[in-house]
């Protein structure tokens, strides 16, 4: 029996990183992964790989269409098994520097299933069966999420995928169903309708993306139409069936009505993540989950001494840098500190082209609870960078109190937004104004101008459009 | 570099002792600044820099006899040697105003037309400052947008409770801070952008205000208006004090490592005429008066920047050497900027010496919310009629400027007339009369 001060259950950016930031606070910590690899979903088959896969579509989809508008004549041919292989490369490479940053801060990575055992202790089974028994002061639930399944549709990773199997099709489909238009369904959509698939996009709401702003959103959707990704909203799936060459997927509308039958070479089931913990023994120190698998924390404290949870398997946003948040906090708790997570300014991104990202209140979320706003909003158009580069759509727009002028969110589409959104996060986490934003020097010319710009709005000096 | 000599000193007045340097060498001072003390057998006198720079080197110490035209030292022109630590300018439109808000006009030299230096008054109570150990006195941090705010409508930044992370000043604060100003019913406005500013003439210059300025000019109304401030007067022989002080200063300082100056006898006799008249050391708030029951006698003392009024905590249980140690500390940090917000707040009465200008009368401005001040000034040779005979006595007049609110006429009058008989009869301080 080894004794830790803490014991990590789950590698993925919650459990990997409250893990270092353990080593760094001087914590004895351990960190117990199933699979083979560091770095959990994230890692593994969600963020990273999806993401290496969309600027590399981007950018073959860039060659093919866009290069001869900037005087570059150039026949481009996709090579899917490099790109996959690129991507898988890069995988690798991210996990093993995980690995390296928990020899650095002497984390204990203990590879096996790990099961809650009683107060203070963890038992570890490893893939050849061998239990072992850990003692520790305090154990943290990092076990993550997995992808939700849908009634009547099943998922073989063959014909019928997951998020996971889409990142690794044996060929570029003609066509492709995706079921569920959330981020996850538009981020994959994209990625294979560039490298060459009809892609129809089968959502029950009747607007993409819920919980996005829907001025957002609504813009989306025109862009991704207009890139040939076909919507069918208000759409409900009854049923898939999976052939030797491809899917039959029975639709019907929400409303009622006749039942449609549609057909592609692929089914991607991308209509949500629930928390992932089974097996994990929570009856063993006397907890449950809610109704739909969460388990219920207080600032990262469970009902259970000693056991705390961060990541998907907890409520909120179920973001990486969420997760990573919550590690850091709690991992900082328990070595006696305090640690925040500010929950209000935790932005999120969709790497669809072009980019979406937001943080904070929706404009429906404010009129929603009475709160007056103005509105401060710019177009890409009218950014002299997003322009030269040919990639003008999209727009910047800030919500700020009525009365005080700090800003309550902003949400933007447009040319890499996801990397500038952070500057309005750290405005928000100093309770700036609009105004302050405003008179903030941004460099000339860059595309985060749009953000001075929309901020400028909202007192009505925009002095570019 | 400018030599500073021995001025002449009077007719037939031979020689003159260096009673005391202000400035250490290597010290930066202003153009008008006392650098040292001289005494005579007639007078007191101070010798000012004649311009701002470094005060390079001493060539005549403290306690040395110099005759007229001798070297006492030399100032190099130039930038201060050190910037004003902790204090950022104040003119800028984002910047915080300084650690220490003082009000006062900067040091004069006598001779100055529209009469004498105003006697400083104290510093003002900053806001609670934010939570934040490292900041020495209220230092708020303003996002930009406040600060526009702040400066457009000239609010002062250390009154506004800053709702921002860490204390800080948002723009919702400021604009709170402006609402709550136009709404409050106050017979004075502060001071404004000029709703119509007068032309300037031509031969006219027009100078902004500085935020500090401003916020003394506010300061100094508010207080002024707020009390009944009236100043009665009487007169001090210093010769007593004089003489204890030539006899033991040397013995005093190699006993007790400080030297021997006037302020410990003044403030001894302060606090004798405290506990005899209670009501100069008491507060009015609303209905009530708040006696103090404790002895905090702040010392205003003159910096670069203005004046500061440093605090000397419980001066009634210290004896001499220990005040005049609490004082020269206190001095040292003034001038060095480093006084905490802590050795600023909380006095109950003040002691202000005008007389290191050269002030030889003046009314002092009350140090808000206390209810007394006691101005000191110059020690002058004055024909006295002494047992009927006339003799030349060192005298100094002394003022008292009171809350009449607080303070009756009676009170007033017999405070002063205690420190009187404390400082022509420093026994009285020994046997508790």
């Amino acid at each position: 029996m080894a004794a830790y001060d803490v014991v990590i259950i789950g590698g993925g950016p919650g459990g990997y990183n409250a893990a270092i930031r353990a080593g760094q606070l001087g914590l004895k910590v351990a960190c117990v992964e199933t699979r083979a690899t560091l770095g959990g979903t994230c890692l593994n088959v969600g963020c990273i790989p999806s993401k290496a896969l969309l600027h590399a579509s981007e950018l073959y989809e860039l060659a093919r269409e866009d290069f001869a508008g900037f005087g570059i004549d150039a026949t481009v041919k996709l090579n899917l098994p490099a790109m996959l292989k690129q991507k898988d490369d890069s995988v690798a490479a991210l996990v093993k520097g995980v690995e390296f940053l928990f020899r650095k801060n002497k984390v204990d990575w203990i590879k096996g299933k790990g099961v809650l055992a009683g107060e203070g202790r963890v038992q570890v089974t490893d893939p050849g069966g061998k239990t072992t028994m850990l003692e520790t002061k305090a154990v943290v639930i990092a076990t993550g999420s997995e992808p939700a399944p849908l009634a009547g549709v099943e998922v073989d990773q063959i014909r019928i995928v997951d998020s996971t199997g889409a990142l690794s099709l044996p060929e570029a489909p003609k066509s492709l169903i995706v079921v569920g238009a959330g981020i996850i369904g538009l981020e994959l959509g994209s990625v294979w309708r560039r490298l060459g698939a009809a892609v129809t996009v089968v959502e029950f709401l009747p607007r993409i993306t819920p919980g996005m702003d829907e001025e957002v959103a609504k813009t989306l959707q025109r862009s991704l139409s207009r890139q040939g990704l076909v919507f069918r909203l208000a759409t409900r799936v009854t049923g898939a069936k999976a052939g030797d060459k491809g899917v039959q997927v029975t639709v019907e509308p929400v409303a009622g009505g006749d039942a449609e039958t549609l057909s592609a070479d692929y089914v991607l089931v991308a209509i949500g993540r629930r928390p992932y913990t089974e097996g994990l023994g929570l009856e063993a120190v006397g907890l449950t989950t809610d109704a739909r698998g969460f388990i219920e924390t207080e600032h990262g404290r469970t009902a259970a001494p000693g056991v705390w949870a961060i990541g998907d398997v907890t409520h909120g946003p179920m973001l990486a840098h969420k997760a990573e948040d919550e590690a850091v906090a709690v991992i900082e708790r328990i070595a006696g500190k305090a640690g925040h997570v500010n929950y209000d300014v935790i932005p999120s991104v969709t790497y669809t082209f072009p980019e979406v990202a937001t943080v904070g209140k929706t404009e429906e979320e404010l009129k929603a609870a009475g709160v007056a706003y103005k509105v401060g909003k710019f177009p890409f158009t009218a950014n002299s960078r997003a322009k030269v580069n040919h990639e003008a759509e999209g727009f910047v727009k800030v919500l700020a109190d009525a009365t005080t002028d700090r800003i309550l969110g902003a949400h933007m589409i447009g040319p890499d937004v996801g990397e500038m959104v952070a500057e309005w996060c750290v405005a928000m986490e100093f309770q700036a104004a609009s105004e302050d934003v405003a008179r903030t020097s941004h460099p000339h010319p860059t595309r985060s101008e749009a953000l001075r710009q929309a901020a400028m709005g909202v007192e009505g000096w925009t002095m570019q459009a | 570099m400018t030599d500073i000599m021995t001025p002449t000193l009077g007719e037939s007045v031979t020689e003159a002792t260096v009673a005391r340097w202000t400035k250490k060498a290597g010290d930066p001072v202003r153009k008008d600044e006392v650098l040292v003390e001289l005494e005579t057998d007639k007078v007191s006198l101070e010798v000012v820099a004649p311009e701002d720079g470094v005060l390079t080197d001493i060539a005549a110490a403290e306690g040395e006899t110099v005759e007229p035209g001798a070297l006492l030292g030399r100032v190099t022109a130039g930038a201060d040697a050190k910037a004003a630590p902790a204090a950022p300018k104040p003119e800028t439109a984002a910047a915080p105003p300084p650690t220490e808000e003082a009000k006062a006009a900067p040091a004069r030299k006598a001779p100055s037309p529209p009469a004498q230096a105003k006697t400083p008054s104290a510093i003002s109570e900053a806001t609670p400052a934010p939570a934040e150990p490292a900041r020495t006195a209220a230092q708020p941090i303003l996002a930009p947008s406040a600060a526009r705010i702040v400066e457009e409508n000239a609010l002062d930044a250390g009154a506004i409770a800053g709702t921002g992370k860490a204390g800080r000043i948002t723009k919702g604060d400021a604009l709170a801070a402006l609402e709550a100003r136009a709404s409050a019913p106050q017979a004075e406005k502060a001071v404004q952008v000029a709703v119509a500013p007068r032309e300037a003439g031509p031969r006219e210059e027009r100078v902004r205000m500085t935020r500090l300025r401003q916020t003394i000019a506010r300061r100094l109304k508010e207080a002024q208006n707020a009390a009944a401030m009236l100043t009665t007067f009487n007169e001090v022989d210093m010769s007593a004090v004089m003489g204890l002080r030539n006899q033991y200063k040397d013995v005093f300082e190699q006993r007790h490592g400080v030297r021997l100056g006037f302020m410990s006898f003044f403030v001894k006799a302060a606090i004798a005429a405290l506990k005899a008249v209670p009501d100069v050391n008491a507060e009015i708030d609303g209905t009530d008066i708040i006696y103090k029951n404790h002895y905090d006698i702040g010392v205003a003392v003159g910096t670069d920047r203005g004046l500061v009024v440093p605090v000397v905590r419980d001066a009634d249980a210290l004896d001499l050497a220990g005040i005049e140690r609490t004082i020269a500390e206190l001095g040292r940090k003034a001038r060095d900027g480093t006084l905490s917000l802590d050795e600023l707040q909380g006095g109950t009465f003040t002691i202000s010496n005008g007389g290191v200008y050269g002030s030889l009368m003046s009314t002092p401005i009350l140090n808000a919310p206390q209810s007394g001040i006691l101005g000191m000034h110059k020690i002058q040779d004055r024909p006295m009629a002494v047992g009927g005979q006339v003799v030349i006595r060192p005298m100094m007049y002394l003022a008292l400027s009171y809350d009449h609110r607080v303070v009756d006429g009676q009170g007033a009058v017999t405070f002063l007339v205690r420190i009187k008989e404390h400082i022509e009869e420093p026994s009285r301080l020994l046997l508790g009369l």
